[in-house]
């Protein structure tokens, strides 16, 4: 089947997103993120939607959770061999689906709970983070018909080609309870019809929703790829995760400092601001120069115990943000809010370039909601 | 006189109807075209030391002189054209090697005329710059590949020396000698006003242009002249100069005709001597050398200054570079077989060498194959003839271009290529007082700044049209770039897609 990226073309689109976060660590089921994406199902053209869940798999919470895409029995066949080869797994089963008219052409889909495999960790003399998304680079880019698209722990990521609503519905995302969900519409201008190609994009537990079309794209692109990694989807969703991935765990940059990266404050900005702060804003910004992002997005990003939402720096998309007690709500439009919380206690509008950073409480604990 | 077969180039057209005979041609033209004949009573002209300056004509009042090209003409033949033959003859004649001045004006490939910049539509908007903020502010240096942290976890803002400009052009080398006192003059002050850096050239730095140090590159050239202590903390930057666009692989040559007064004391070198720099730097025969050299002009100047080095665009550059940027090279300049110069043989100037746009691309992909492109920042330079140029350049993967023909064109130039006469009617290549005074640094450093702004915000436009409210977003985004009329090795080269794709 043709990937994106495959052709050397790039595909633009736009999209809807929306996220609901319990700094309590209450976990709910899939329910309420689907009929907050829905609402915007004119954001949206059927050719992708997907969610990301944390806090999803308590039983496994220390192993890789892979989720995977074969095409046949064949990359099936070739992929397990790698996997064996290199991960102890501990569980593997297909992933429980529920067939309906508005998915078709489903791909096997697969989930593996694994951990790295002690000799080969040592051997490779990288930590297991690295070892992990190393392995899943290899297989995407070198097993063809395989597509590892969720890796993280105690999260996973599903996703398919339709609208996001009947993506929930295939995966049966009810059954499931997490504390942070975030959810994709997407509106490509066209695409192969690769479930790869559906959002998030996710490397390890860092998950990326993304609306926008970014200007800086190429110049991204070929910063990154000179620290291994791969545009190989070359969409902006895929780039934007690999700065993150190496902004926050390769260079430690806390996520307000990526943010200051990314959508860097304009130089009148930071000429505007006392010594201190202008020398570290002056410093990222030259620094991570070529990861300065440009033209309209709005993206969520998830992690383990966290979220960050961030406009760029024009807010050229639009993003709102809500809470009520203890939970807070991200959507591209504040309908997709209201329709599953109507009472909400503070409703605001990020400015452009201003990440909003969530985290788990300290004392957060795992309730069910 | 010996028969030399030359016949004037051009031809001095004057209207006689409209010439009052009032000289002020014969005052303008130092190349001694234009005389008054008593007996005839009227202006009278030799062609045959006409270098079509344009100077006569725009100083004539009475608008009655025209430069045109002589219709006077070989038998049409494909193979030896005029040029050819013309220039047997003067080697034939003078059994020397032939001189040119300025940039390769041969027919070869311009690729910037073969890229063309993308445009929003649509899916994503274009940004208007009139109205939103649209950056051009850039550093060259290092980046470190480390972060450091103190006790509290804050961040240590600490870098390696960066240049930092407000817009991403520079004024390339010019040494004083090869060009005016009043042309440096305009060119320093220019780059104070711009906020960027002027560069002094294999000449050294006049004492009366120290206090625009923070806007001037020194330069370190093979003949060492004008190099000292407070030279090199005079300046922003300091520029090892390895090779020059127009000249690869060999030294300059300053006839002593132009080594006088100030241009001597300068380049501490003896009035009238020639300044002949060697082909190589003799304490640099590899890349172990450079870099003694690169780290011993740091340890000068305590590591305070970033150290460029310059080379020209040869077959191999992409490999040179990557070693230059691992000899500690904070910055690489790449000068394309199209630079400019004030004098050097002819030959070498047409034939060696490639075109700037391959050896950028080329350069750029290599740093980043080898992960090292972040260590080093591109200044692209070899004929950047426009802003559009300038942005493509930028599009390919420089982090700045370096312009010096644009410049002196702003300063008056009109393109003549003799500057190695000395005889500069624009009062800019050339040492002779009466016609240095002609060039007004008031007036020069204004034409400057009037042209790297106009500049920049054409470049802000075409920003703007792709949506990059940012030039660090342009840098490298090949993306935006597409060919025409490009076979598929060049379109390699240059990493872009035809245009349709
Ligand atoms: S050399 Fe210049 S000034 Fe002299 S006649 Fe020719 S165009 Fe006029
Ligand atoms: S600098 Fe003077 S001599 Fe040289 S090309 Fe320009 S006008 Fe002619």
């Amino acid at each position: 089947m043709d990937r994106e990226g495959q052709n050397g073309f790039r595909i633009p689109s736009g999209c809807a997103v929306s996220a609901i976060f319990s700094k309590e660590g209450t976990r709910r089921s899939g329910e309420e993120i689907i009929r907050s994406i829905a609402m915007m199902h004119e954001r949206s053209n059927g050719l992708g939607g997907g969610f990301a869940a944390y806090g999803i798999y308590p039983e496994y919470k220390e192993l890789y959770a892979l989720h995977v895409f074969y095409e046949g029995k064949y990359s099936k066949e070739q992929c397990e061999a790698f996997l064996f080869e290199h991960f102890d797994v501990v569980n593997l089963s297909k992933i429980p689906t529920r067939k309906s008219p508005a998915i078709q052409d489903e791909p096997l889909i697969w989930r593996y709970f694994v951990e790295p495999l002690h000799t080969k960790l040592s051997e490779s003399q990288l930590d297991p983070d690295t070892f992990v998304s190393r392995c899943v680079i290899r297989v995407n880019s070198g097993i063809d018909g395989a597509y590892i698209f969720s890796s993280g722990k105690d999260m996973g990521v599903f996703k398919a080609v339709g609208f996001p609503e009947d993506v929930g519905a295939f995966y049966r995302l009810e059954e499931y309870k997490g504390y942070c969900w975030i959810a994709h519409g997407r509106y490509p201008t066209n695409t192969p019809g690769w479930w790869g190609g559906a959002h998030p994009f996710a490397l390890l537990d860092r998950a990326v929703v993304h609306n926008g079309e970014i200007s800086s794209y190429d110049a991204n692109r070929r910063n990154i790829e000179m620290y291994g990694y791969r545009c190989n989807l070359l969409t902006d969703t895929e780039v934007i995760t690999y700065i993150l991935d190496f902004l926050v765990r390769r260079r430690g940059l806390s996520y307000e400092e990526a943010a200051n990266v990314i959508a860097a404050p304009f130089w009148s900005t930071i000429a505007a601001q006392e010594e201190a702060e202008k020398r570290r804003l002056t410093y990222l910004r030259n620094v991570f120069s070529g990861l300065l992002i440009t033209g309209p997005f709005s993206i969520i990003v998830g992690f383990t115990g966290g979220i960050m939402a961030l406009n760029d720096r024009l807010k050229l998309r639009s993003m709102v943000v809500g809470e009520k007690d203890e939970t807070v709500y991200i959507a591209s439009e504040e309908a997709a809010i209201r329709v599953i919380q109507p009472e909400l206690e503070r409703v605001w509008a990020p400015r452009g370039g201003e990440p909003v950073v969530i985290r788990l409480h300290p004392t957060a604990g795992e309730k069910e909601g | 006189m010996a028969q030399e077969y030359l016949y004037p180039e051009f031809q001095v057209v004057r209207d006689l109807s409209r010439c009052t005979g009032c000289r002020a041609c014969a005052a303008q033209c130092a190349n001694g075209v234009h005389r008054y004949d008593a007996d005839r009573g009227q202006m009278v002209s030799d062609e045959t030391r006409c270098v079509n300056c344009h100077r006569c004509v725009a100083f004539c009042p009475e608008r009655a002189l025209k430069i045109v090209k002589d219709r006077q003409c070989f038998r049409e033949n494909d193979n030896w054209s005029g040029d050819a033959i013309r220039e047997i003859y003067r080697q034939a004649a003078s059994g020397g090697v032939l001189l040119s001045s300025m940039g390769n004006a041969k027919e070869y490939p311009v690729y910037w005329d073969r890229l063309l910049i993308n445009a929003s539509q649509v899916t994503n908007p274009s940004i208007d710059p009139l109205r939103e903020p649209m950056e051009t502010k850039t550093f060259l240096g290092k980046k470190p590949d480390t972060l450091r942290r103190d006790a509290a976890g804050r961040l240590v803002p600490e870098l390696p020396p960066q240049l930092e400009l407000d817009t991403p052009i520079l004024f390339s080398a010019m040494s004083y000698g090869s060009i005016s006192y009043n042309a440096h003059e305009s060119l320093a002050r220019a780059a104070q006003a711009l906020g960027t850096c002027y560069n002094t050239g294999e000449g050294g730095l006049h004492r009366d242009f120290y206090r625009y140090g923070a806007n001037t590159i020194v330069q370190v050239a093979s003949g060492r002249f004008g190099v000292h202590r407070d030279y090199l903390e005079a300046g922003a930057a300091i520029e090892i100069k390895i090779g020059q666009g127009a000249k690869p692989g060999i030294g300059g040559h300053l006839p002593g005709a132009k080594i006088v007064g100030d241009v001597s004391a300068t380049r501490m070198i003896p009035e009238g001597s020639d300044a002949i720099s060697p082909a190589p730097h003799h304490d640099i025969y590899s890349i172990e050398d450079l870099r003694q050299l690169v780290y011993s002009l740091k340890e000068v100047t305590r590591g305070e200054k970033p150290v460029i080095v310059k080379i020209a665009a040869v077959h191999n550059v992409a490999a040179i570079a990557s070693g230059v940027a691992r000899s500690g090279a904070d910055i690489i300049a790449i000068d394309g077989f199209r630079g400019g110069t004030g004098a050097a043989p002819t030959r070498i100037r047409d034939n060696v060498g490639i075109p700037i746009e391959l050896a950028l691309a080329a350069v750029d992909q290599r740093l980043r194959d080898e992960g090292i492109r972040s260590s080093v920042s591109l200044i692209a330079g070899g004929s950047i003839r426009s802003s559009a140029d300038a942005l493509k350049a930028i599009l390919l993967g420089a982090d700045a271009v370096y312009i010096a023909t644009a410049a002196l064109l702003a300063l008056g130039c009109h393109l003549c290529r003799s500057c190695h006469s000395g005889r500069c009617n624009w009062g800019i290549a050339t040492q002779r007082p009466e016609l240095v005074a002609r060039l007004d640094p008031d007036e020069g450093a204004q034409r400057l700044v009037n042209l790297v702004t106009a500049w920049t915000h054409e470049i802000k436009e075409m920003m703007g049209g792709m949506g990059i409210n940012s030039i660090e977003a342009a840098r490298g985004n090949r993306m935006m770039l597409r060919g025409v009329g490009l076979n598929e090795i060049e379109l390699g080269i240059l990493g872009v897609k035809h245009a349709g794709q």
